[in-house]
């Protein structure tokens, strides 16, 4: 319980050290320091409950709870004269409505019920809380490298990084609290402060861009907060509960009511996770320092959204509304995220495209619900928040070295940063290649969803796996072309950035090693504790083996043949005269002509607009009808009971 | 034997053919003379390819492409030049940038005359190279590393060659 | 156990000599379609061995390593397939096989070589929903993965499975590098992108190509071969001349029609996977 609120409270002081903070100097011990804390501790967490199972504490105490109502006022306060200061309204008119709405509950109603545990451990919170506390650090470690050049980058701007580490600290803090709570009101509390936190980074430049897109996932996040605040306040009157554990006690009992609020939980999870037609935000945020991006797709925010529908996985399914809502929307936004992803020549915006699809994947997990599928959905949690995160801050090193975050300009960026590049393929083949973790994820995600019986989910995951290693591989094949003629440029690259990019490099490989483990003693644990009973139809352990034999083989055979030929090195065939450099030829009238080469994008087909308007609009029908289901069963309830 | 003389791939140049020899390089390819029978495949790229046959003669501007297609031939190579122009010229022998038959670029293996050349004497000429990439080989066995050199032995004169081939052409 | 293992090794022997010798007959086939003679049955043998004797060249230090992960993954697929493993694995092994062969002639940084890698990568985007669905089909009604379980079923599955078969029969086509659909690497049209994805492979890389092309026909011609097991001889028969006749059918095609463009053969894959493919896999699930 102490480690726990440790890792709560201890980043959130750190937060406030560091906004004090105002020399580079002091800032690099700070964050070094704390940082190995924060993973030490998470590491000593995950040891301390790892053998206990699903553990609760009851942290009872009415002060906590008036605390976070002060502090939820002082927020929605803030919110409301800053959309008002920035005319956007739909802001302030979204924390007009729910913070009173929540506030008339605590009073009311949830005055009543007493909260038996509102904190709790299990397997499924160890594993985000390494995730967050390892990868949110070595991501924190990283940003110090990157913000200086950053800062170097927009000179003449004021330096606003003790706010940046501020709220990065602060994120950290509400995302640990987040995965503990078993009290609702509790997670909301923390679910405020990561929506508020991400609206605080990605307005960091405050260009207007910036402010804008900060804006818009303001206003998608609060939409989803409605969503929440209203889940609540059904929880607490038809149940007369709070707690997430007792809902899903009832779920196994009374199944289709308890569908009703976890629908709405799952709504706000949807707009988290910015699954269509909610994506623009997180499209939108890619205005941010790259760190910011990093963090918001690989350990925070978005899987936060994820996290709750995985933990709500119990009590949907195929039979349900709520259950058939959130696997259609989570499958349409794979389907065409990933498609979009194929357009898009600009590094981020691709990772977000995948992201967004494999949040989808993982939404789409937990509404199928079934164990195999929640096995799915926490191992591409695991699986994407390491790839993921290497991905960015790789993009975001290149992008200072070489000016551009477009693929198209990653010409030769094997020639030119070996080291980066080298990191971002092993990145890029753990996000869709065999032996990596991804690909084990999805190969279980698709067997999970054959057996659930909803084929047009089969469909759209064997059509999205296609696209997927498509818009992979070419940017791959961009990366290992070997450029004749390119110096290196990779001497300036900070020390601290090239530490997280091994570290993480070492770990997308080792989490794939050693993932049989991870199943066996957390994932299956966990699943028996929560669906009861042994979960078979699992990979099976052959399978497993021949996964970790082919990543020992390509280990090997890297290390014994990369890089290396006892071939002649010959020039290549340009079908006039190749010039002698390999990248210019002798053209009509003897004219030196250098070629370029560009990928496919396919425009006509995997337009970005086309693919987002198909999918918004099916997905806002899918929304509109599953909500609209569960409502009609609500009233239909209610008059009952009237 | 050498398998190189059972699968002898060709690349095809045309130099600044008059497209006569060219026409009759591809009626090789077709059912009636079915050069395929041999194992000869027109790849198109000189680094697939095992006989390099150019017709027309070399000229100024074209000189460094004949040059790189031979250089970018792995070993073992032979050159077969197609029609009295890629031999010597022909009528283009004395223009103003013509410099002569492609052995004044690179080294030739098999003179095939004629204006054009027939298609019989063509494929007498490629299956006549086949002879000098085994050998080829056969030096190359001998002395890995080293380009092999054998060329001008492996072959008498060049007109004898040729006279040979109009020869097997016409009967 | 035993079995696996001597089936696996029976294919790492006979899976090169059975690809080579139905290579040659291809080019028989075709030659008599287009009334000529055509090269020796072995010629296919011919050419690689031709290959091993040239000069080792290679455009970059990288190739190498790309080409020997992509020949251990390919013919690791197909052993996968023969050990009786899992379909969704073999068809994932394959996969980063593939990968392997598009990273090699991307390496190269030349404009041809990328050309076709790009068609490749079109292709297997083409191909690829396919492919999975087919599996997804077997799993549906045998209810394994395994082609251990799939090989001797109480059952044999194409009549129920007809749409996927169709539509198996018509990636075939791509997965075959058969006109229409040679859009890569071109075996007849080499003029206007040189050879493709091949183009920077020189001597024994593209020799390695050849071979692995032989092992991968080989155990794609067994997916078709699972459509008619049903643990009986007779299923076995009918399965081995359904592959013969599949095989003759593709050459047909490739000789009877032009290349087409991209556009249509990444289109008109997924229309089949979607037509075929997907209504088949309704009509299972109706009826399981």
């Amino acid at each position: 319980m102490g480690t726990i609120l440790f890792l709560i409270f201890f980043p959130m002081i750190i937060a406030f050290v560091l906004l004090a903070a105002k020399s580079d100097k002091a800032r690099d011990m700070i964050v070094y320091i704390s940082t190995a804390i924060i993973a030490g501790v998470s590491i000593v967490v995950a040891v301390q409950y790892f053998g206990a199972g699903e553990k609760f504490f009851p942290a009872h105490t009415h002060v906590v709870g008036y605390l976070m109502m002060a502090v939820e006022i002082g927020l929605a306060i803030y919110i409301i004269f800053t959309g008002i200061k920035h005319k956007k309204y739909l802001a302030s008119l979204l924390a007009i409505i729910q913070t009173p709405l929540m506030i008339w509950f605590e009073l009311g109603t949830g005055h009543e019920i007493e909260s038996q545990a509102n904190m709790y451990i299990d397997k499924l919170s160890i594993i985000m809380i390494l995730i967050i506390g390892i990868i949110g650090s070595l991501i924190c470690v990283y940003a110090l490298g990157y913000m200086k050049d950053f800062q170097h980058h927009h000179a003449g701007e004021k330096d606003r990084r003790p706010w940046f580490f501020f709220v990065m600290f602060l994120f950290l803090g509400a995302m640990v609290g987040l995965v503990t709570s078993n009290n609702m009101i509790w997670m909301y509390f923390f679910w405020e402060i990561t929506s508020l936190s991400s609206f605080w980074l990605i307005g960091y430049t405050r260009t207007g861009e910036a402010i804008n897109n900060s804006f818009r996932a303001l206003i998608m996040n609060l939409f989803g907060g409605l969503g929440f605040v209203i889940g609540i306040i059904i929880l607490g009157n038809i149940f007369g509960t709070v707690e997430l554990s007792t809902m899903l006690l009832y779920g196994s009992v009374y199944g289709d009511l308890v569908a009703i609020p976890a629908a709405f939980f799952a709504f706000a999870g949807i707009t988290k996770a910015a699954q269509m037609p909610f994506n623009s935000w997180l499209l939108g945020a890619m205005v941010a320092p790259t760190p910011t991006s990093a963090l918001l797709h690989s350990s925070t925010m978005v899987k936060a959204g994820v996290f709750l529908i995985i933990k709500l996985a119990p009590v949907l399914g195929i039979n349900n509304f709520a259950g058939l809502m959130v696997m259609m929307v989570g499958g349409i936004t794979f389907l065409f995220a990933s498609c979009a992803a194929i357009s898009q020549n600009n590094a981020k915006r691709v990772l977000a495209y995948s992201t967004i699809a494999n949040l989808g994947l993982i939404v789409a997990c937990g509404g199928v619900g079934t164990p195999e599928a929640v096995w799915a959905g926490i191992m591409l949690i695991i699986f994407h928040a390491i790839t993921k995160s290497l991905l960015f801050l790789c993009v975001g090193t290149a992008e200072h070295h070489i000016g551009s975050r477009m693929i198209e300009d990653m010409d030769g960026l094997f020639v030119r940063m070996p080291k980066v590049a080298m990191f971002m393929i092993i990145g890029i083949a753990g996000m869709f290649l065999a032996p990596f973790g991804m690909l084990i994820s999805k190969w279980a995600t698709m067997t999970s969803f054959v057996d659930s019986g909803n084929f047009i989910l089969v469909g759209i995951i064997c059509f999205g796996s296609a696209v997927t290693a498509f818009y992979w591989l070419k940017w791959m094949g961009k990366l290992s072309a070997v450029v004749a003629g390119e110096t290196d440029i990779e001497q300036s690259v900070h020390k601290s950035e090239t530490f997280v990019h091994m570290t993480l490099a070492i770990l997308t490989v080792v989490v794939c090693l050693i993932f049989p483990l991870i199943s066996l003693y957390a994932l299956v644990p966990y699943l028996e504790g929560v669906f009861g009973g042994v979960t078979d139809g699992l990979l099976s352990s052959s399978n497993m083996i021949i996964m970790v034999i082919m990543l020992a083989v390509l280990v090997l055979l890297a290390a014994m043949f990369f890089g290396k030929s006892k071939k002649s090195e010959v020039p290549i065939y340009l079908s006039g005269v190749n010039t002698g450099d390999n990248r210019t030829y002798y053209g009509s009238m003897q004219k030196e002509v250098q070629f370029t080469l560009r990928n496919w994008h396919m425009e006509s087909i995997f337009g970005e607009h086309r693919m987002n308007v198909i999918g918004d609009v099916l997905n806002v029908a899918v929304l509109v009808v599953g909500i609209g289901a569960v409502v009609a069963t609500l009233i239909s309830l209610l008059g009952g009971v009237a | 034997m050498a398998y190189v003389t059972k699968s002898p791939w060709v690349v095809h140049y045309d130099g600044s053919s008059c497209n006569g020899c060219d026409i009759e390089v591809l009626a090789c390819l077709t059912p009636m003379y079915d050069v395929e029978r041999f194992g000869i495949i027109n790849t198109g790229n000189p680094k697939h390819a095992d006989v390099f046959l150019v017709t027309g003669s070399v000229n100024e501007q074209n000189k460094d492409v004949v040059k790189q297609i031979y250089d970018q031939m792995p070993e073992p190579k032979v050159v077969v030049a197609v029609g009295i122009c890629a031999c010597s010229g022909g009528v283009f022998r004395d223009c103003y940038n013509i410099l002569g038959g492609v052995d004044t670029v690179i080294p030739v293996d098999c003179y095939v005359p004629g204006c054009a050349a027939r298609p019989e004497a063509i494929i007498d000429g490629v299956v006549k190279g086949l002879g000098v990439l085994e050998a080829k080989r056969a030096a190359m066995l001998e002395n890995p590393p080293a380009k092999a050199e054998v060329a001008e032995e492996a072959i008498g004169e060049p007109a004898e060659a040729a006279e040979e081939i109009e020869e097997g052409g016409n009967s | 156990m035993v079995f696996r293992i001597i089936s696996v090794v029976a294919y790492l022997v006979l899976a090169p000599i059975l690809g080579c010798l139905l290579a040659g007959l291809d080019r028989k086939l075709s030659a008599k379609m287009q009334r000529r003679v055509g090269p020796p049955i072995l010629q296919p043998y011919y050419d690689v061995r031709k290959l091993f004797e040239k000069e080792k060249q290679s455009p970059t230090r990288f190739q190498d390593f790309y080409i020997i992960a992509y020949l251990v993954f390919l013919i690791g697929a197909g052993a996968i397939f023969f050990a009786g493993g899992d379909l969704l694995l073999v068809i994932f092994t394959e996969t980063i096989g593939s990968a392997f062969l598009i990273i090699a002639a991307y390496s190269s940084n030349s404009p041809y070589a990328e050309v076709g890698a790009e068609r490749e990568l079109l292709q297997m985007m083409a191909y690829e929903p396919m492919m999975l669905l087919t599996a997804v089909g077997f799993y549906m009604f045998h209810g394994s993965f395994t082609v251990h379980d799939l090989i001797s079923p109480d059952r044999m599955a194409f009549l129920p499975m007809i749409g996927l078969f169709l539509g198996f029969l018509y990636i075939l086509t791509i997965k075959f590098r058969k006109s229409p659909f040679d859009l890569s690497m071109s075996h007849h049209a080499h003029q206007e992108l040189v050879r493709g994805i091949t183009t920077e492979f020189v001597g024994r890389t593209m020799g390695w190509i050849e071979i692995s092309h032989w092992y991968e026909n080989v155990f794609i011609l067994g997916f078709i071969f699972l459509f008619f097991t049903n643990g009986s001889v007779a299923g076995c028969v009918i399965g081995a001349l359904v592959c013969i006749a599949a095989y003759f059918l593709e050459v047909l095609i490739d000789n009877c029609f032009a290349r087409m463009k991209w556009q249509f053969a990444f289109k008109s894959a997924w229309i089949a996977a979607i037509v075929l493919g997907m209504v088949n896999i309704f009509i299972l699930q109706l009826m399981f």
